[in-house]
């Protein structure tokens, strides 16, 4: 095929699953041939348990809005959010404050229409995106093939991938 | 008012990126050459990606409407 985009997911937080699956999906409906390298935390996306559990956290991440989930703004919350325009950095080192921002998310994302992750490797998987499982990281952090979701492309190295990616006139690598 | 009529209709509505083009493609799969689909959006987003979808994929994008926050567009499939 004269098109082909590789895209590389290295991150394992929630925000960071959805630019490879949106992007992958899109091109594959677009007729593009499009993979998925997932390596380092970017395996989690393709974990059967740990895919559930990706979660977003406020420490360290300036740019997070206050997010209150539309059916959760009223006067007080309005209020909250006209002070602290995002959770004050502190706050994030206080236990469950991961686990709160990641359910206020998960309730904004569905409540504005936005795909779950889920749903989004079964759209890749549908448009015959390639899954590639990244085989070094799967054994540094001990995950089996069984580990990971079904539909899944074999393990497979560096060269693998660019073997993949080169074999096109018009090879394409997005880095997530 | 559009004047086309479809051959299918897809709505959309309440669905965002990317939701709207990938289920534009597959809506599409099911139509025979020459047979128009419609798709309701209510993604603002959909006004650029639909047309984009179109211009890559040889679709033809035949009339978008708009219409009390609904974006509407009829596709002739390839």
């Amino acid at each position: 095929m004269a098109e082909k985009l590789a895209i590389i997911a290295t991150k394992g937080t929630l925000d960071m699953a959805y630019p490879p699956l949106i992007l992958a999906s899109t091109a594959a409906s677009l007729g593009v041939e499009t993979a998925i390298f997932f390596t380092f935390y970017g395996l989690n996306i393709i974990h059967k348990q740990k895919m559930n559990q990706l979660k977003i956290a406020p420490i360290g991440n300036p740019a997070m809005p206050m997010a209150f989930p539309p059916s959760m703004q009223n006067p007080i919350t309005n209020a909250i959010s006209s002070i602290f325009p995002g959770p004050p950095q502190i706050t994030g080192i206080i236990p469950g404050m991961t686990d709160l921002m990641t359910y206020m998310m998960k309730k904004t994302i569905k409540e504005h229409g936005v795909a779950d992750i889920p749903e989004l490797l079964e759209a890749c998987k549908e448009a015959d995106v390639k899954l590639i499982p990244c085989q070094m990281t799967m054994e540094l952090f001990g995950y089996k093939y069984e580990d990971l979701i079904d539909g899944l492309e074999p393990p497979a190295g560096a060269a693998t991938f660019f073997n993949y990616v080169l074999d096109s006139e018009k090879p394409m690598i997005i880095f997530v | 008012m559009a004047t086309i009529t479809p051959d299918k209709t897809l709505d959309a509505s309440g669905l965002n990126c990317p939701l709207p083009v990938l289920k534009t493609k597959k809506a599409l799969e099911e139509l025979q050459s020459g047979q128009v689909l419609e798709i309701i959006t209510t993604d603002p987003g959909a006004k650029a990606d639909i047309p984009a979808f179109c211009n890559r994929t040889g679709h033809q994008l035949l009339e978008v409407v708009e219409e009390g926050g609904k974006i509407i567009f009829y596709v002739r499939k390839k």
